[in-house]
């Protein structure tokens, strides 16, 4: 296999408030030895809060982003859910609109680009699946997880739209998605099955909104304690800090107890592949989840 | 059994609001054509294993919109949809369910009451003083017909309204199909009361800002009118005409750009302060300090993260096309 190399699209999460998911996203590339570009010129991709104000900007800015992938002719990999989606369906409109796309190229020509549409947009998990191999990274387990039972939270934009994203996520099943579950065999762990895999964090309505974040948050959280699980993973960083963040505010509203360590995709790929405690960073979770890794060492 | 047929076990969702104290699932086993569609599963569990299963049937052309199921959590359009395609994609085992379990009267047969309501809530027809006696139609061009988008397509199966996860817990929410008919009328341009249905849709708890952006909607849509972009064109609409006023969530929206010109990222600490105001920072207090203590605020001379951003390469490019292409403002 020649060595897979990627533009990364960090996201604003991963540069503040999780930085435990950027130098685990590393770790992971170096030790499977994937080469990473980081794309320091990529802003914000709105999160979807910016479409609801201007959506033209929105693609305005994305397209940029993108640009900058295609200059080095590289895949441009995120590692955060809505990243993802925002970018594609950028790319999505730009490549089925071209009188969109010659309004937003008249704009990136002020600045000396021009979007063209040659790269693919892909998140990590779905480059370690479809692109490294499950089997690959079987056999460079170091620290199986096979005592731990893992829930897999999926999050809703590398799901849905499922015609959006394609390809590009494996032609995954919105109403049953495999890869994590798969990815929590490859390292040995146990999957755990349970509805709201598939379902809404309620992060984005976290401020206007916030009993209804709280009670999908909740619900969420708690089917998964409800079947045993040990902890969950998730591939996108704001279902984390909503599902690691607001735990005992959870509690208070569903009246139960809600304890549950929520680790990053790579954060738990980290972990079976033997990386340093600085790496993986579980000391910067809010529910305590440091014992994981002295227990999967142990 | 030839290429042609495959061997299903169907569970089907059972309750009798009436007579039964506990839902329950009942199993059917059957071949399956290929080119039996679910509707057809459903005629032959009553027609040929229990005439008491019950479920709404009427046009079989995917225009009446009264056969809309679950199948394995997949809203379904039972008159639509091949059972084959379902096959592939669940592995020869369907769950038959109603759309919404809440509100069954009879195994397949719900409720829709609060789908009607939500719907009359935003006016969902051309609101015009017409002429008693005109002269002549009143007449759409093509450009004004390609405004409604595909919205106009709506059948209120109900699909996409009992797969919201918002709606489930809001019982306030006008919900996506509702939306997408405000949509419809206010873009119409023989329509005069599109002003009112912005300013509904743009009440917190009742309108788009309580939409949780899962895209359960455009997946559950059997027209494939994507229902959540429809929403988004709501929310640039309210800042487009005026109408947004400022509060917590069209401030959020807003707040993206002034993080982005400061810093081409979003200032993840700035943007609560600026959409909740100092005075409804309080609320977040704690969460704050819970962070802090992870180690997920920075904090540089006593100030959070406030000019202690990191910043992207080329920052003077995202500033000048914020400069160039935006048109909306709060």
């Amino acid at each position: 296999m020649s060595q897979l190399h990627y533009a990364l699209f960090t996201g604003c999460t991963a540069k503040q408030s999780t930085p435990e998911l950027l130098s685990s996203t590393l770790a992971v590339a170096d030790k499977l030895g994937i080469k990473i570009t980081i794309l320091e010129e990529a802003s914000c991709c709105g999160a979807s809060h910016l479409q609801d104000f201007d959506e033209f900007l929105a693609h305005v800015l994305n397209a940029r982003n993108i640009c900058y992938a295609e200059k080095l002719g590289l895949t441009m990999i995120t590692i955060c859910n809505t990243c993802q989606l925002n970018s594609a369906m950028t790319k999505h409109a730009l490549d089925t609109d071209p009188e969109l796309k010659a309004r937003v190229n008249e704009k990136l020509a002020e600045v000396g680009l021009e979007y063209k549409g040659t790269s693919e947009i892909k998140h990590f998990l779905y480059t370690l699946i479809d692109e490294y191999g499950l089997d690959n990274i079987k056999d460079k387990v170091t620290v199986p997880l096979s005592h731990l039972n893992i829930a897999p939270f999926y999050g809703c934009h590398n799901i849905r739209p499922s015609e959006l994203h394609g390809a590009s996520n494996g032609h995954e099943n919105p109403y049953n998605p495999t890869s994590l579950d798969e990815l929590i065999a490859a390292l040995e762990g146990h999957p755990v099955d349970y509805d709201h895999k598939n379902k809404c964090c309620g992060f984005h309505v976290e401020l206007q909104a916030n009993h209804t974040s709280e009670l999908l948050t909740g619900n969420a959280l708690l089917d998964a304690i409800d079947n045993n699980a040990d902890m969950m993973v998730t591939p996108c960083p704001l279902c984390h800090l909503k599902m690691d963040t607001y735990q005992d505010d959870v509690a208070k509203v569903m009246n139960r107890d809600v304890e549950l360590p929520v680790l990053h995709m790579p954060q738990m790929v980290a972990l079976a592949l033997g990386c340093t405690e600085k790496e993986i960073g579980l000391n910067f979770h809010v529910q305590k989840a440091t014992h994981l890794q002295v227990e999967a060492t142990a | 059994m030839s290429d042609n047929t495959r061997k299903v076990t169907i569970k089907a969702f059972r309750f009798n609001a009436e007579t039964d104290y506990l839902p329950y699932y009942k199993q059917y086993e059957m071949e399956v054509g290929k080119d039996e569609l679910i509707l057809d599963l459903l005629n032959k569990i009553k027609w040929e294993h229990d005439g008491s299963f019950s479920y709404r049937r009427s046009c079989r052309h995917g225009i009446c919109g009264a056969c809309a199921i679950k199948v394995n959590g997949k809203a379904t359009l039972a008159c639509k949809q091949n059972a084959m395609e379902l096959l592939d994609l669940f592995d020869n085992e369907l769950v038959f369910e109603p759309s919404s379990k809440k509100r069954v009267i009879k195994d397949m047969i719900i409720d829709k009451k609060d789908f009607w309501d939500k719907h009359a809530q935003v006016q969902p027809y051309v609101v015009a003083d017409i002429d008693s006696h005109p002269e002549h139609e009143s007449k759409q061009s093509i450009a004004e017909f390609d405004k409604f988008l595909d919205s106009d397509l709506c059948i209120q199966c109900g699909a996409c309204h009992y797969s919201c996860p918002a709606l489930e817990v809001n019982p306030d929410y006008l919900g996506p199909a509702a939306l997408n008919a405000a949509y419809r009328f206010t873009v119409d341009t023989r329509d005069n009361a599109g002003i009112e249905r912005l300013e509904l849709t743009s009440q917190p708890g009742v309108g788009v800002w309580d939409c949780v952006k899962c895209f359960e909607c455009a997946e559950a849509c059997p027209k494939e009118i994507n229902p959540i972009e429809k929403i988004t064109k709501l929310h640039n609409m309210q800042f487009e005409q005026g109408v947004a006023v400022s509060n917590v969530a069209t401030r959020h929206a807003e707040g993206f750009v002034r993080s982005i010109r400061k810093h081409g990222f979003l200032d993840e600490a700035d943007i609560v302060v600026y959409s909740e105001g100092y005075l409804g920072m309080y609320k977040h207090l704690k969460t704050a300090v819970k962070m802090m203590k992870a180690g997920k605020i920075h904090w540089q001379d006593g100030v959070p993260f406030i000019d202690n951003m990191p910043k992207i390469k080329n920052l003077d490019e995202v500033q000048k096309l914020i400069d160039i292409s935006m048109t909306n403002k709060l």
